[in-house]
């Protein structure tokens, strides 16, 4: 599956300021009980936005929420861009930790460096993340920390961030990921376009390495 | 022209084609799925109505939610609907598609990562994929393994391929000879200690050295399987006599001259003496002691015979906010020694360390003593349903049953808590599990990563203690 992204995007800046967060704290074990890829967005980040524990299925509305997280603050409801430390998304492979962050609203993710496997992952649902230099990030923190309603425009066409003060911003993005997040390609059907190759290829390795082919 | 490492050998010999970007389409020599991350991508595949590219390719196994207590009534046995829904969409979804399952009930079923190479479907020289990031595990028999995404999963299942770039090469050298009582476990925390949990991202990560080559099958896997703590998505032992040793006679694994072809093959899967790494960090094995993490990441880590750390002592404020939120987490004061650690819950298993080797390992500790009155439960949870008739042939689950533990059914248990085999809140347990993370093991649960020998050892005495304080270990 791929989404289509947007290719500009204005909105509020979320911090959420410790290293490390691994895919377990932004969706809990418990939620990944789940067939589905939808839903996830009220568990984002359970044990710290909640004070009870929370089970799925449940509905979240009533359940007593933490002040201090700051998801939970006034000042950042409506973010649709995270920003994070450095090593964001480590831990477990599981896909629930980008489809959380999706469903909740989140578009964008930056931070000075990501896990392998989430960084891949965002592009499959249609997050962008983004890696600043450590420096900058902070710069960003401090910013978006001292001004409510901070807000930061992404231009994924321009590879562009635009700060509140007008400063522009250039980002990397490969080139491959942001043509089919640009595009909302579906990886499987351009994978299939070289299906010839493919058995081109099973067909040499059968005779290399005809082990790899025989059924137990 | 530089040889080639064992990563680059892997990598040349799956591409499919090279783009000019520097994406490949990578071939898939195998899929292990279980039933967590697999339901999505099924459920892709029949939207796009879809059919798999080759089905003797996959192997499926459900492992995270599968109770460890009674096995009776099978699937329809478990008690938590949701996790009863999600096993039973994975026997549904291997059977519409053909795709062989290890079953509940199946001797053979087990954690995910303890079956690909117990049964031989995890070969040296194959790519291997599973979407659970402890497929790093696979790399301990000179395979290239890493964990992926369920659009990814999906993406193998249509295709057999999967778009990659190439990661770069680290090397991890071990030498030296482990002191006695010090094993793959405190090795691997170690250097994951020396290098930080981002230390091998975007690498491929070997392990190398004396060590590595004195070490068995089942110590690469617990090495290789905490790869992905490091950062590196995938981690790698070169191939030698022990792996092949290892390999042969396993249901998946080739014979006849199909035997001899694959071991010539297999004979060359191994970095050349002037292969060039990108990066290359050396640890002097002799001097690694029993390792327990006192945090909630997996770099948090020390000496059994080491303090917590005083975040008042930490320059970096980053570094220094994230040490006190994990010691508030832990409820540990700075500077406590960490043999003053108070141990609720033991918990032996998980894909790190289940195997026959490490239930051996624990038992040998457990011998003739029994679990401290303080600790609240003790649970031995061997990682295959072959594992754990091994383990009672040799009579070990006597051994873990006389001193206080419960001998359970296969499966991922309490190292993730998705069944019922949770860590209360506050509790502080010795785990052979991977991740110290919060709530990992319970909402609220506070991890403590050590060997199987370690967690023996904290379980007789109560308290994290050195083992061979406690016993005197034959290696």
């Amino acid at each position: 599956m791929s989404l289509t992204l947007f290719t500009q995007l204005k909105a509020i800046v979320a911090p959420l300021d410790r290293a490390n967060v691994d895919t377990d704290a932004i969706i809990p074990k418990q939620f990944l009980k789940s067939i589905k890829r939808t839903g996830f967005g009220p568990n984002l980040f359970d044990e710290w936005r909640y004070l009870d524990v929370g089970e799925p299925g449940e509905d979240c509305a009533g359940r007593p929420i933490n002040p201090d997280f700051v998801l939970n603050q006034s000042r950042y409801q409506g973010a649709k861009i995270l920003l994070a430390r450095e090593n964001f998304g480590c831990g477990s492979s599981r896909e629930h930790a980008p489809w959380a962050l999706k469903d909740y609203g989140f578009d964008v993710v930056i931070a000075p460096s990501f896990a392998d496997i989430f960084f891949n992952n965002c592009f499959k649902n249609g997050i962008l993340p983004i890696v600043l230099p450590e420096a900058l990030v902070d710069s960003l923190f401090k910013q978006v920390m001292a001004q409510a309603g901070y807000q930061l425009d992404v231009d994924l066409t321009a590879q562009t961030i635009t700060l509140a003060d007008g400063t522009q911003i250039c980002f990397e993005v490969d080139a491959f990921r942001r043509h089919c997040l640009l595009n909302g390609l579906d990886d499987i059907g351009l994978t299939l376009v070289h299906q010839d190759a493919i058995k081109k290829y099973e067909a040499k390795r059968r005779e290399q390495a005809p082990w790899l082919f025989s059924t137990q | 022209m530089a040889g080639k490492t064992l990563y680059d050998k892997l990598w040349d010999d799956h591409v499919v084609r090279q783009e000019d970007d520097g994406t490949a389409l990578i071939y898939i020599d195998r899929q292990l799925l279980h039933e967590v991350t697999s339901p999505q991508a099924f459920e892709g595949l029949r939207l796009a109505n879809r059919q798999p590219w080759r089905v003797d390719a996959n192997l499926a196994t459900p492992d995270h939610n599968v109770p460890t207590t009674s096995l009776e009534g099978g699937v329809d046995g478990i008690e938590d609907p949701i996790s009863r829904i999600q096993v039973q969409t994975l026997n549904s979804n291997t059977r519409e598609f053909g795709i062989t399952e290890y079953g509940m009930g199946d001797v053979r079923q087990g954690i995910v990562h303890v079956v690909g190479p117990e049964s031989g479907a995890t070969l040296p020289g194959m790519t291997v994929v599973c979407g659970d990031s402890h497929t790093s595990t696979h790399g301990a028999l000179g395979a290239l393994a890493h964990g992926i995404g369920t659009s990814e999963v999906e993406h193998v299942l249509a295709t057999q391929c999967l778009i990659q770039k190439k990661m770069k090469n680290m090397l991890v050298r071990v030498d030296g000879q482990l002191q006695p009582g010090v094993g793959p476990k405190d090795v691997v925390l170690a250097i994951i200690g020396a290098i930080g949990t981002a230390g091998g991202t975007g690498y491929a990560l070997e392990f190398g050295g004396q060590v590595m080559r004195d070490m068995s099958i089942e110590g690469r896997m617990t090495v290789c399987n905490m790869a992905i703590e490091a950062g590196a998505r995938a981690g790698l032992v070169a191939c030698d006599d022990r792996t092949i040793e290892y390999v042969k006679g396993r249901p998946f694994a080739p014979t006849g001259d199909n035997w001899e072809a694959a071991v010539a093959y297999w004979s060359n899967l191994k970095s050349d003496e002037d292969a060039v790494f990108d990066k290359v960090v050396e640890l002097d094995g002799s001097r690694i002691q029993p390792q327990v993490t006192w945090g909630t990441s997996p770099e948090m880590v020390g000496s059994v015979h080491d303090r917590v750390p005083d975040p008042a002592l930490e320059a970096d404020p980053v570094k220094s906010a994230g040490i006190s939120r994990a010691l508030e987490y832990m409820g540990l004061p700075p500077n406590m020694a960490i043999q003053d650690i108070q141990v609720d819950y033991v918990f032996i298993g998980s894909c790190t360390n289940s195997r026959i080797e490490d239930l051996r390992a624990a038992a040998q500790v457990l011998k003739g003593r029994k679990v401290a009155a303080s600790v609240e439960q003790a649970l031995a949870v061997p990682g295959s349903g072959l594992v754990k008739q091994q383990a009672e042939a040799e009579g070990l689950d006597q051994i873990f049953i006389e001193a206080g533990f419960e001998w359970r059914n296969p499966g991922c248990s309490m190292c993730l808590a998705m069944n019922a085999d949770r860590l209360p809140a506050k509790k502080h347990c010795a785990s052979t599990s991977n991740r110290n993370f919060e709530g990992r093991q319970g909402a609220g649960g506070r991890t403590h990563l050590v060997s199987p020998q370690m967690a023996a050892a904290a379980a007789v005495a109560g308290h994290f203690v050195d083992v061979r304080d406690l016993v005197e270990v034959v290696q």
